[in-house]
């Protein structure tokens, strides 16, 4: 069953693969081993800068949101009961359970709204995209930084509070390191969420905005062609890639706190 | 250890210089502490681009349409010296309770979830309770593979699928060299389709949190329900799915909240009939420019499916808590 599982998950994505080698222009028949969809694909023009925006939108959205993200998990984590918690609580975490269609049609009426009133944002593009998709993926940073720091010891920002350091000092000497981790996967999180995200993104952008997403859509829908599965190879493997490059990191990372830890112990007893 | 002596210093000089001094100084001398500053930032982001959005939907949803850019008309107009003119059109809310597409849309919308997110149940469960039951190095490896079909590409994974299930795709063509059908199957555009394509993509949801909860059970409570004669089936029934309903509940919910809104899978995999409510918005604000409906159906879903849903999560938040 366990297999079966797995099957059912992988296949599609090997299948795709393995068609990304296809000679034939037919998507489901073999016509011979090929690499000539990838030669087609490098010379796309269309999304070879589609790819580029979405990139740098999701580098921009990411840096953007985890900034974002991480003070709201700051002040939900450790700042006790403030006014405005609750609104801040529910606001925080709103866009985990909001439908996109959603999210993106009330973001672009406010930008209509504002442009209106205030001249601002001025049409909309990278701007308003990068906005968009900041709003909504602070809310997986926020749950990923908030979780790792109620599960740190408080003790250790305590101790240098008590050793006079002030508090800013305190969050980039002391938390800051410990989270950055936590830190660091919501940026990767943040970053994969707008680098995939088809649906706000559609509302809000503009004219000679199109993101890789949107230029995927556009294609399938016209029927299938067969770049498109050299572009999935080639987005499959580098995710596999750094995954496994990000996974062996953390390991190692963890590794050797341990030893840290065993050794400060050790020099204790 | 050079490197925080270095910070402090550099912290120290940043103090000492620039406007970071007239800032604290300024805004300490009025009561404002830096937390209220850490704060303050998100809340504002917040609220103007989550909070605000929704009341200028919920405006819209009231307005008339017009022809022009953008196509609505104000609410409120100045008529002559003094006189303000505010025009309130429950015309559109009329139209979706007039009108069976929407609330069909919403029923199907809704079924399609919760049978999408059972289906996603009984598949995952086995699979999440193969990999808490296999050794540490296996479960490892098996969990990054559950979770890495998440960071490539949904719309890509959803476009594989057209590959396997059109006319000319894979499962025609197998079955066809096989002999077992003559015809091939029609199955892209089709509900089957559309489930496929839900099951599939949020799978990993349904997983990772039934893992968790799985992996925690203590197996001698099953051990000692087989010593007293409990029979496996009856042992899973009392006692496992008991003690792992919040990864239940949690898998669940994962699943289904995406899946109502859905637009792109029944975009590409279902059929023209396949009513959905995201796509039905999204059709009425691109295909037929109709903003005010639009907004209408947005406020509507926001009542019906959004607000129960972050209500029932907050109950059963608390509930997790009062038993920790």
């Amino acid at each position: 069953m366990m297999v079966a599982g797995f099957l059912f998950l992988y296949l599609p994505i090997v299948l795709m693969i393995a068609f990304s080698f296809n000679e034939s222009r037919l998507v489901t028949v073999w016509g011979g081993f090929s690499t000539k969809w990838y030669g087609e694909l490098f010379r796309n023009q269309q999304v070879l800068t589609a790819a580029w925006l979405s990139f740098k939108i999701a580098a921009m959205n990411a840096t953007g949101a985890t900034i974002l993200g991480t003070l709201t998990g700051l002040a939900l984590a450790r700042f006790g009961q403030f006014r405005g918690r609750p609104l801040l609580t529910g606001l925080a975490t709103a866009p985990l359970v909001m439908p996109e269609v959603i999210t993106g049609l009330s973001l672009l009426l406010l930008f209509v709204a504002m442009e209106q009133l205030f001249g601002w944002p001025e049409g909309r593009g990278i701007t308003t995209i990068t906005i968009a998709h900041m709003t909504f993926s602070m809310a997986y940073v926020t749950v990923v930084v908030q979780s790792r720091l109620a599960t740190l010891d408080e003790s250790l920002e305590e101790a240098a509070m008590d050793l006079g350091a002030r508090p800013a000092k305190v969050f980039f000497l002391i938390t800051l390191p410990i989270i950055l981790p936590a830190i660091l996967a919501g940026w990767l999180l943040a970053f994969t969420l707008s680098w995939d995200d088809l649906v706000i993104t559609s509302f809000v952008t503009g004219p000679g905005a199109s993101t890789l997403p949107i230029v995927i859509f556009s294609k399938v829908r016209l029927g299938v062609s067969p770049d498109i599965n050299a572009l999935a190879t080639l987005l499959v493997l580098a995710v596999a890639i750094f995954t496994t490059v990000f996974g062996l990191y953390m390991i190692r990372q963890q590794k050797r706190r341990d030893l840290e830890v065993q050794r400060a112990v050790a020099a204790n007893e | 250890m050079t490197r925080p002596f270095r910070l402090g210093e550099l912290f120290a000089w940043i103090r000492a210089h620039g406007p970071w001094r007239w800032a604290t100084v300024e805004l300490r001398s009025r009561g404002y502490s830096g937390r209220t500053l850490v704060t303050a930032v998100p809340y504002l982001w917040l609220l103007l681009f989550f909070l605000v959005p929704f009341l200028i939907v919920l405006k819209i949803s009231v307005s008339e349409i017009r022809l022009a850019m953008p196509p609505y008309e104000p609410l409120v107009t100045w008529l002559a010296d003094h006189v303000i003119g505010l025009r309130i059109n429950l015309k559109n809310y009329a139209f979706l309770l007039n009108d069976s597409l929407y609330w069909k849309s919403f029923l199907n919308s809704i079924t399609t979830a919760a049978i999408s997110t059972f289906i996603c149940l009984l598949i995952g469960y086995p699979m999440a309770y193969g990999i808490a039951r296999s050794t540490p190095a296996w479960r490892n490896l098996l969990l990054l593979l559950v979770m890495l079909p998440f960071w490539t590409s949904f719309l890509l994974r959803v476009y594989a699928w057209i590959g396997i299930l059109k006319n000319n795709g894979v499962i025609n063509n197998v079955l066809m060299a096989l002999g077992i059908i003559d015809e091939p199957i029609v199955m892209l555009q089709t509900n089957f389709a559309m489930y496929i394509g839900i099951v599939y993509s949020y799978l990993p949801f349904m997983v990772l949190p039934l893992y968790t909860a799985i992996e925690k059970l203590d197996q001698s409570l099953l051990e000692a329900a087989a010593d007293l004669g409990c029979r496996p089936v009856k042992a899973f029934f009392r006692i496992t799915v008991p003690l792992t309903k919040a990864g239940i509940i949690a898998g669940c919910m994962l699943v289904f909240i995406p899946a109502v809104g859905e637009f792109v899978i029944p975009a590409l995999l279902g059929g023209p009939d396949a009513l959905m409510i995201g796509r039905v918005l999204w059709e009425e604000f691109f295909n037929n420019r109709d903003w005010p409906v639009a907004s209408a159906v947005a406020i509507v879903m926001l009542f019906v499916l959004v607000i129960p849903i972050m209500i029932y999560q907050r109950s059963q938040g608390q509930q997790l808590g009062a038993h920790r």
